[in-house]
């Protein structure tokens, strides 16, 4: 479709006087990973249940895939599919049933359904377990069939509501890949709340930060990082004091420079030369073994972002 | 109906048929019990259907129902499977129905079975091949009133099973709610003048049963369906 596939406008949820989410605004193009990134209670999973139209918004409006989320609920709840918080499985139900269960529910012909099943099953290593009650299985694999679930009926876009919560690293890991995969095979687009960075960074184009439910920035993870502080050197060596800080303070190019150990970690602006720096550095009596240049990752960026808006 | 006979199927492998042979225990026990336990303690009294036997006919499958209806929504949402199912395409005007005409059936499935395996109980053990049957009349009270009395104890429970958190206290309510119900009958027959109910025979007392019972059900479901409402499931 031309145009976002989720549009908000002024978007606002009270519970009480609770405001669960606040004036949001917010635009996803189609065809990307979108990441929702917040901390526990910033309303990200509030704002999943307005655009299902699963809950009213006090105010503001909102679209998905062109459908008004108060007016056309159903035809949202028709044309998506949903990781919502839990897995959301019938556990006493073999793994097979539960996916049969939804195919019938998004109307797929049995033929169809079979063979959507036996494909995604497969390619998330869990067919020759399909006849388990879902119960006897692993966490891991549990959200692998959740995920299997959600892409059942060839949604053009899914919701995902912190799909790795709770699992041990190696089954993260093991999800995300899977996840980024299938979602790169099936041409869908991915609505995805999460509170970790390293999963957001891996798997999306864009990312919203949101925090006690107001979006705080939208961009792509490294239009962020330049956002909010550019580039970093860390620079290893001996001989470094409260003078060399001082004097790399004074530069123009430097945000913030600060001293651990042998370490010196200096936040340039922008996309500063090092080389000056480093001559700066030299000239103050301090001696270099090593010099390295990185990103900002996108943590540093979440926790810039939440320390301005506590400031 | 497509979606309710869904709703239908998945109801049937998740609450009732889930455990393999097991899943029989329960169907079994409650017809071993109507079916051959109590037509052979009756002996040919069983087949006159006395008061006393509609009544063991209709609270039997009635406490087989308010022992499962609390799993309908309590249950799913405890389970954390409502949220999803909410999030689906699947109508409300399916998964409610889906649910309470499963529950239903099940129930009423073994109150009919057990009816038509009383006489042949009868017949073989306590008549000698002396093959009697029920009154008609009575025969097809007992199956509308079984029906009636089993979607009383659906609506009920499907309405508590709304407005709480878990399937136990849905099961508290429900078991209060009985209690409650069955004294709220007796008072309401003592209230009526002896010579009012002296002048009904059998047959005008089961039509009237039959008739407060369909009344009831129909304001129950109603309840239930108008309370059935996404943002207030997923929000409670």
């Amino acid at each position: 479709m031309a145009g976002p596939i989720i549009r908000t406008e002024h978007l606002s949820r009270f519970f009480g006087t609770v405001r669960a989410v606040g004036d949001l605004s917010l635009e996803v193009p189609a065809g990307i990973v979108f990441g929702f990134l917040g901390p526990n209670g910033a309303g990200k999973t509030t704002t999943i249940h307005l655009l299902l139209g699963l809950l009213e918004p006090t105010q503001g409006q909102a679209s998905v895939l062109g459908f008004d989320t108060r007016t056309q609920a159903g035809e949202i709840r028709t044309c998506i599919g949903a990781l919502l918080e839990f897995a959301g499985l019938y556990e006493r139900m073999t793994a097979e049933d539960n996916l049969d269960f939804y195919g019938c529910i998004y109307h797929m012909p049995a033929a169809e359904r079979q063979a959507r099943i036996k494909e995604l099953l497969t390619h998330l290593d869990l067919w020759d377990r399909r006849k388990d009650q879902v119960g006897k299985w692993s966490r891991g694999m549990k959200q692998k069939l959740a995920v299997a679930r959600a892409l059942l009926h060839h949604p053009p876009l899914i919701f995902m509501d912190e799909p790795t919560a709770g699992l041990d690293p190696v089954a993260a890991a093991t999800l995300r890949n899977d996840l980024a995969s299938l979602v790169a095979r099936e041409e869908v687009t991915v609505f995805l709340t999460t509170h970790n960075l390293t999963e957001a960074e891996k798997l999306c184009a864009q990312v919203g930060v949101i925090r006690q439910g107001k979006l705080l920035t939208v961009g792509n993870p490294d239009e962020l990082r330049l956002r909010t502080g550019g580039s970093l050197a860390e620079v290893v060596g001996y001989g470094f004091n409260d003078q060399t800080l001082a004097l790399l303070r004074e530069r123009p190019e430097v945000a913030n420079a600060e001293l651990h150990n042998s370490h010196l970690t200096i936040e340039l602006r922008g996309e500063s030369h090092i080389s000056p720096l480093v001559s700066l550095i030299l000239r103050s009596g301090g001696e270099i073994e090593e010099v390295r240049r990185g990103k900002a990752s996108l943590e540093d960026v979440f926790l810039t972002l939440m320390k301005e808006e506590n400031t | 109906m497509n979606d309710i006979l869904t709703m239908m199927r998945k109801e049937s492998k998740d609450v009732f048929f889930q455990g393999g042979w097991k899943s029989l225990i329960r169907p079994l026990l409650v017809i071993g019990i109507m079916g051959i336990y109590l037509p052979l303690q009756f002996g040919s009294q069983w087949v006159d259907l006395t008061p006393l036997g509609m009544i063991l006919l209709l609270w039997i499958p009635f406490f087989v129902i308010i022992s499962f209806i609390g799993d309908v929504i309590a249950g799913e949402r405890e389970r954390h499977t409502l949220e999803t199912l909410l999030a689906s395409r699947m109508p409300d005007r399916a998964i409610l129905p889906g649910k309470v005409v499963t529950t239903v059936l099940y129930a009423w499935g073994m109150g009919i079975l057990s009816l038509l395996l009383g006489p042949v109980v009868v017949g073989l053990f306590r008549t000698q091949g002396n093959w009697m049957f029920y009154p008609l009349y009575l025969f097809v009270a007992a199956l509308i009133l079984s029906l009636l009395v089993n979607m009383l104890g659906a609506s009920a429970g499907v309405l508590i099973s709304l407005r709480v958190a878990t399937v136990r206290q849905a099961q508290q309510i429900l078991g209060i709610g009985t209690i409650v119900f069955v004294f709220g009958i007796i008072l309401a027959l003592q209230a009526v003048p002896a010579n009012v109910i002296s002048s009904l025979t059998y047959a005008q007392f089961l039509l009237i049963a039959m008739a407060v019972i369909a009344v009831l059900d129909a304001i129950l479901l109603g309840l239930s369906l108008l309370s059935f409402q996404r943002s207030r499931l997923i929000s409670s």
